[in-house]
C-alpha cells in the first residue's frame, strides 16, 4: 500500500560531497515499506524542477516511525531538496516499486548472500543487509567507488556486522579495482555459494551491473539487482521506466504489428523473447535471470 | 538507532531555505490519501457538462497515457469523483514501444516518447476494462493506429465492448513512426481517419488533435465535417534535448512530445481559435495543473478538461480541479459551470 505523505524532515546532513542523507517521519510508510522499495519525491513547490524525484531507501526504522534518504545532488530537482531544513515538509509518495526478497524464488530463505554495491547505488542495500542479518543470514558486502572518499556511509555498512570488503578505482582503500573485480575474487576463492540457498544483491552503475549480471549467470548463482531509469509518474502509469525482460507468456512472437517495411524497434523485437517491464512496479528490483541488461 | 550519527563528520546541510513551512509541529505524517471532499452531488455549483454525448458529473478527465487504465492512481484519490477517465493509447495489436530513454525533464515540462506501448485492443477489453466498468465514471478510450483500416478495427471492437462511454482518436501521436502526427498534420487524411472511425461505432468520436500544424482551424473543421462529436486540444508539442555531455539527443527516439505546463498558453490559444470557429465541445488540456489553469481553457472555450503530466506531480491534481472550479463559481456567483465556456470571447466582443 503505497501512500501520498506530506512528511515532515528530521534531519539533513551532507556526508560527503553532494551526498545527503536526508530522515522524515512517515510512521504509516514505515511501517510498510520493504529494503529496496523507493519514494517518490517533489523537491519543492515550483513547476520547474517539475517531476518528483524517485529515491531508494537507505533506512527504514518501524519504531521511530522515520525513513532515511541516501542522495546524490546531480541536477536541479536534488539540489533543491538539498536546501530543505528540519521542520519542512517534503511531498513524498510512497514507499513504491518491488524491494529486494529475503528468498529464493521457490521458497528458500536467502542463507548466505553477497550484497554487492557501487557508488550511490549502496543507498538501498543497508536496510536489505539490515533484514539479511535479522533473519540469520551469512552476509557478506562487497562495496566500490573511484576513491575512498567516494564510499558513501562505510561506517553505517561496517556497524552492522556484517563482513565488508572494499575496492577503489585508486586503490585509496581497500583493493585497487572494482567491485565486480572483488566478486570475481569471491567467486574463484573457492567460496561459493551454497547451492539452493545462497543469492547475490546488486546496486550500482549500468557496466557495474552488467558484469555482475554475466558473471552470475554463468556460475549460476541468484542474482536480484536494483535498477535506475528515467522515472515520470513512479507509480506504473506513464510507462517510461522500462527495461528489458525476457518474456514467458504466450502470444510471444504475436506480439508486434509493425508492417514488415518498418524496421523500428518494434519490428526487431518481433522475434526477440523479450518485452519491457515498468522499473517503478515490476521492479527497481528484478532477478538476474529475468532482467536482460546486455547491450 | 540514529543513522545521522554513524556518520562521522557530518554536518548540517545548507541553511539556504527558501520555504520554511508551517508543519514543524506535526507529530504524525500526514496522509493525504482518500480525503476526497468533494462531492458533486452536494455542490449548489451544476459541474455536470456534456461532451459530444458523454455525460460527466464535472468537467475534469485524465490525459491519455499520463493515468494508465486507472488502479496506478486508485491509492491516491478516488477515481468514482472524476468526470470520466481517458485511458492509455490502444492500438489493435499489442505494441512493445520504444528503447529507453523514453523521457527527459526540461523547464517547466516533460518529453516523452513511449512510442503507444499498449496490450492491444483485445488484452484491454479483458484485463483492464472490467475493472474501469467497476468504477463507474464514463471510459474514454484513446485509439491509435498504423492505418485507416487500423482504426476502423479498433473502433469497431471497443464498440462492442460494454462499459466504453467514447472514443478519443489520438491522430497526433509524434512518437510513432508510422500513422500518428502523419494523419495528424493533413486535413484530408485526418478526416479519413476520423470518417472511418465514425463509420465503426455508434459511441461518441473526440478527435484529438496535434498542435504541430500551421492551422488548427482547418485541421477542426476537417474532423467536424468527418463526423467527429468532439475535439481535444492539444496533444504534445513536437521536442528534443540534447545531452551535453554526451553530445546526442537524450530520448532514444531522438524526439518526443512536449507536455506540461510550459505548452498552456499554446494550448489556450488554439482552444480559442478553435471553439470560436467550429461548434464542436472541446475538452481542453496542455499543462493543466491547477482549477485556475482550468478555467483558462473554460473561457477560451472548452467544455470539459483533462489533467495530464499533472498527475505525475500530484496525483490528486485532477481532484484539486474539481474543488477548485466548484470553489470559483460559488465565489463568482456562476450556478452552472457551461455558463463559463468560452466567456473570455462571447462577452468581450
Amino acid at each position: 500500500m503505497s501512500l501520498l505523505c506530506l512528511a515532515p524532515i528530521l534531519t539533513q546532513h551532507e556526508i560527503a560531497p553532494r551526498h545527503f542523507l536526508l530522515t522524515f517521519r512517515a510512521p504509516a510508510m514505515a511501517k510498510v515499506a520493504q529494503p529496496g522499495q523507493f519514494v517518490h519525491v517533489r523537491c519543492g513547490d515550483t513547476l520547474d524542477p517539475l517531476l518528483r524525484r524517485p529515491l531508494s531507501l537507505h533506512g527504514i526504522d518501524r519504531t521511530k516511525g522515520t525513513l532515511t534518504l541516501l542522495y546524490r545532488v546531480v541536477g536541479k530537482g536534488t539540489a533543491r531538496l538539498s536546501r530543505m531544513q528540519p521542520g519542512e515538509a517534503l511531498d513524498v509518495i510512497g514507499p513504491l516499486g518491488r524491494g529486494f526478497s529475503l528468498s529464493l524464488p521457490f521458497g528458500q530463505v536467502v542463507n548466505e548472500a553477497v550484497v554487492v554495491g557501487g557508488g550511490i547505488g549502496v543507498a538501498p542495500l543497508l536496510p536489505l543487509i539490515e533484514a539479511l542479518l535479522n533473519q540469520g543470514s551469512q552476509v557478506t558486502v562487497l562495496l566500490g567507488a573511484r576513491s575512498a572518499d567516494g564510499l558513501l556511509g562505510l561506517k553505517a555498512f561496517e556497524q552492522t556486522g556484517a563482513r565488508v570488503e572494499i575496492a577503489t578505482d585508486d586503490g585509496s582503500l581497500g583493493v585497487k579495482g572494482n567491485v565486480a573485480d572483488l566478486l570475481k575474487n569471491w567467486l574463484t576463492r573457492g567460496t561459493v555459494l551454497p547451492a539452493g540457498s545462497g543469492c547475490v544483491y546488486a546496486c550500482g552503475p549500468a557496466p557495474m551491473l552488467r558484469t555482475i549480471w554475466q558473471m552470475c549467470a554463468a556460475h549460476q548463482i541468484p542474482l536480484q539487482v536494483s535498477l535506475e531509469e528515467r522515472m515520470g509518474c513512479g507509480v506504473g502509469a506513464c510507462l517510461a521506466c522500462v527495461c528489458r525482460v525476457t518474456r514467458t507468456d504466450e502470444g510471444k512472437n504475436k506480439e508486434i504489428s509493425d508492417d514488415n517495411n518498418v524496421k523500428s524497434s518494434l519490428a526487431l523485437a518481433a522475434d526477440s523473447d523479450w518485452k519491457y517491464a515498468r522499473v517503478c512496479v515490476e521492479g527497481p528490483v528484478f532477478w538476474g535471470e529475468e532482467v536482460l541488461l546486455d547491450e | 538507532m540514529s543513522r545521522v550519527a554513524s556518520f562521522p563528520g557530518a554536518k548540517p546541510a545548507n541553511s539556504d531555505s527558501s520555504r520554511k513551512s508551517q508543519m514543524s509541529d506535526f507529530q504524525e505524517c500526514e496522509v493525504q490519501n482518500r480525503r476526497d471532499q468533494v462531492d458533486n452531488k452536494q455542490s449548489p455549483v451544476n459541474l455536470a457538462v456534456n461532451v459530444g454525448g458523454i455525460r460527466m458529473v464535472n468537467p475534469v478527465t485524465t490525459g491519455s497515457g499520463t493515468f494508465g487504465f486507472g488502479p496506478e492512481y486508485a491509492p491516491y484519490l478516488d477515481l468514482r469523483q472524476l468526470g470520466a477517465i481517458t485511458v492509455k493509447g490502444i492500438t489493435l495489436e499489442p505494441r512493445l514501444g520504444n528503447p529507453v530513454p523514453r523521457i527527459v525533464e526540461t523547464p517547466a515540462g516533460m518529453l516523452n516518447a513511449i512510442g503507444l506501448q499498449n496490450p492491444g485492443v483485445e488484452a484491454f477489453i479483458r484485463d483492464h476494462l472490467p475493472y474501469l466498468r467497476e468504477v463507474g465514471v464514463p471510459v474514454i478510450v484513446n485509439i491509435a493506429g498504423n492505418t485507416v483500416e487500423d482504426y476502423a478495427a479498433v473502433a469497431e471492437r471497443l464498440d462492442q465492448a460494454p462499459g466504453v462511454a467514447g472514443l478519443e482518436v489520438n491522430i497526433s501521436c509524434p512518437n510513432v513512426k508510422k500513422g500518428g502526427l502523419q494523419f495528424g498534420t493533413d486535413p484530408v487524411m485526418a478526416a479519413e481517419v476520423i470518417g472511418a472511425v465514425r463509420a465503426s461505432t455508434k459511441l461518441p468520436v473526440i478527435a484529438k488533435l496535434s498542435p504541430n500544424v500551421t492551422n488548427i482551424v482547418a485541421m477542426a473543421e476537417s474532423v467536424a465535417q468527418a463526423g467527429a462529436n468532439a475535439l481535444s486540444l492539444i496533444n504534445t508539442l513536437l521536442g528534443m534535448a540534447i545531452d551535453v555531455q554526451a553530445r546526442r539527443p537524450v530520448l532514444a527516439n531522438v524526439v518526443g512530445g512536449l507536455s506540461g505546463p510550459a505548452i498552456k498558453p499554446v494550448a489556450v490559444r488554439m482552444v480559442w481559435q478553435v471553439a470560436q470557429a467550429v461548434d464542436l465541445p472541446i475538452i481542453g488540456m496542455g499543462g493543466i495543473t491547477t482549477a485556475e489553469d482550468a478555467l483558462e481553457f473554460i473561457l477560451a472555450g472548452a467544455t470539459a478538461v483533462a489533467v495530464g503530466t499533472a498527475n505525475f506531480i500530484n496525483p490528486r491534481a485532477t481532484l484539486e480541479v474539481v474543488a477548485g472550479l466548484a470553489a470559483y463559481c460559488e465565489a463568482n456567483g456562476i450556478k452552472d459551470i457551461n455558463e463559463l465556456v468560452g466567456w473570455a470571447w462571447k462577452m468581450s466582443c
